[in-house]
């Protein structure tokens, strides 16, 4: 009889998960105590710079804020009794995958390439080791390395974050622990690689010259179609889509609509990696994007559903905000505008006809507002982008020219790459985790709500 | 005219409601409420500490109807709420006095469809 069998079957995926995370633990020490010592090999590279390091670390606190405010902005949408589950995934990945950044994730993502072919970073920085107040040239030469990780870490906490939205009101948490940490690891880590990692293939440091100024394929499409995958293979929520309760709190949802909106400068010009007209010009274009796309949204609602409705204006702000997210420091506030236009119209046609018409639930439409709308944000990159932005523009956009039509093709590329490993990859771990774990509630769990029958909670009581 | 009040499982309700409705039973009123019976439900846990939970959540119906409609009001919650655990709940079927419609002032049998 083996250990593991021992352990009764409802704490075996967490314990298992548990044991995963202290072996990288492990590793990471032992590495650390081998190779402990002055003179690390790291480059002396050039010297930190107040303002630039200042605004990298307030920019990771904002984004850091997004995790939370997204908890809300999903919270009030689903049925009360789902409450808590929701702010309790997020709340747990903004722990979990933050161990596992400094475990092992920003190895992989930034750690120097293995083999040369730009498809995973190697584990020289395994438990951040000789990731300290130094800068690292490739990366930020003016921040010192620890405040790039750590900024770059809040992005990997809220993307796996972001296909909550997909599997909200019927997945185990186990499961969903389970999910995300190997998510994180096997779909985000290789994807930032490719994107943002020195070497990566197809990106501006050393690949195809993609450009992807704050994450759109990394974070938006890639947590999108991996969205998608989740609303396919968990299946429809009992009773949807006629039988489901209207959100159940508003208010909170706007309350965290407003959090990300906030904590998106923070995202967008925080990627600027310095205090400079650089990040200045994304955070416009970022606040720009944003409020057109709320307009436009709340425009259409109006249009063809005879009024405006909060959730709609809150659902474009954020679409907006997420198709500007790939263009914020390539293009100029008239190019944010259109981009803001697309953002708008683009997921607000995927939500209105495509998801009823396809059948599938995606509660919360992840996929509609992140991966449509970062599918257009990165197209819209390759006709806005422009070199009198952001000198690192190699090729203008289309509309820019003159080689605007192959930049156009290299983003087409990033999309549809970024987008089909996301969405194979994480339909092949779901059913792993399905086939090992079990990933939806049970019928009754489900009726009853996954507060009580996940967390022994609830969100509101009814007397006092 | 009778006026059914019924004590049900939270999580039963829209089974119930769907049930009504095939009957054409259209007139419900729904409340959420707190109560004690013989189930001990499940507890909730807050930093560790247990709560004693002696009160749990549960739904209330009331159905005012005709005499014709009792019958299948009854068997329309029963067979939907009844799960066959301890804390399925009760119906109570009480008589009543008067029913006055308010727009028009019309009373008794005509006024409860």
């Amino acid at each position: 009889m083996s250990v593991m069998s021992r352990i009764s079957g409802t704490y075996r995926p967490a314990v298992l998960a548990m044991i995963l995370v202290l072996c990288l633990g492990g590793v990471s020490l032992a590495r650390d105590v081998i190779t402990s010592g002055p003179g690390s090999q790291e480059p002396a590279a050039t010297q930190a710079d107040t303002g630039d390091t200042a605004w990298v670390l307030i920019s990771a606190a904002l984004v850091m804020l997004m995790t939370p405010g997204l908890a809300f902005f999903y919270g009030g949408l689903v049925r009360r009794k789902n409450m808590l589950s929701v702010l309790m995934q997020c709340f747990m990945i903004l722990c979990l995958i933050s161990l596992q950044w400094v475990l092992c994730g920003y190895s992989l993502a930034f750690g120097p390439d293995v083999g040369g072919r730009g498809i995973i970073g190697g584990l020289d920085w395994l438990g951040l080791r000789g990731v300290g107040a130094q800068p690292n040239a490739t990366y930020a030469g003016t921040v010192p390395h620890s405040a790039f990780m750590v900024f770059q870490m809040m992005f990997a906490v809220i993307t796996p974050a972001l296909i909550i939205g997909a599997f909200a009101e019927r997945m185990r948490f186990s499961a969903f622990c389970v999910f995300s940490l190997l998510w994180a690891t096997l779909v985000y880590d290789p994807l930032a690689h490719w994107v943002w990692g020195q070497g990566g293939f197809m990106g501006l440091l050393g690949g195809w010259g993609a450009l992807d100024f704050a994450g759109g394929t990394v974070v938006h499409i890639n947590a999108g179609a991996s969205a998608l995958a989740a609303a396919l293979v968990l299946r429809k929520r009992q009773g949807y889509p006629n039988m489901i309760s209207p959100p159940h709190n508003l208010p909170l949802a706007v309350l965290g609509a407003a959090m990300l909106w906030f904590g998106w400068f923070g995202f967008n010009a925080g990627s600027a990696l310095g205090a400079s007209g650089l990040a200045s010009g994304a955070f416009v274009a970022t606040h720009i994007a944003g409020a057109t796309a709320g307009l436009v949204w709340a425009a259409m609602d109006w249009f063809f559903h005879k009024r405006p409705t909060t959730l709609g204006v809150i659902t474009g702000a954020v679409a907006g905000l997420v198709a500007v997210t790939p263009a914020a420091g390539f293009v100029t506030p008239i190019g944010a505008v259109l981009i803001g236009i697309g953002a708008a119209a683009f997921p607000w046609l995927a939500v209105t006809f495509l998801k009823p018409r396809m059948g599938y639930d995606d509660s919360l439409d992840a996929f509609g507002v992140h991966g449509i709308g970062g599918i257009w944000g990165a197209i819209a990159t390759g006709l806005f982008a422009c070199a009198s932005v952001n000198p690192a523009v190699n090729r203008n956009g289309l509309f820019y020219g003159p080689d605007g039509a192959a930049q156009l093709l290299t983003q087409l590329k990033a999309v549809g790459i970024s987008a089909a490993f996301s969405f194979v990859a994480c339909l092949i771990l779901l059913k792993v985790v399905d086939a090992v774990i079990g990933l939806r509630v049970s019928e009754h769990e489900e009726r009853v709500g996954l507060d009580l029958t996940q967390h022994k909670e609830v969100a509101y009581t009814i007397i006092d | 005219m009778k006026y059914i009040i019924a004590i049900i499982q939270p999580d039963r309700l829209g089974d119930v409601l769907e049930e009504l409705q095939k009957r054409e039973i259209h007139l419900v009123t729904v409340s959420n409420v707190m109560g004690r019976g013989r189930q001990k439900g499940i507890a909730e846990v807050y930093r560790s500490h247990t709560e004693a939970g002696s009160l749990l959540r549960k739904v209330k119906l009331e159905i005012a109807v005709n005499a014709e409609f009792v019958q299948p009001t009854v068997e329309a919650i029963t067979s939907r709420a009844r799960t066959g655990r301890i804390g399925d709940g009760k119906i109570f079927v009480l008589d009543l006095d008067r029913c006055i419609r308010i727009r028009t002032g019309e009373e008794g049998n005509d006024a409860i469809g």
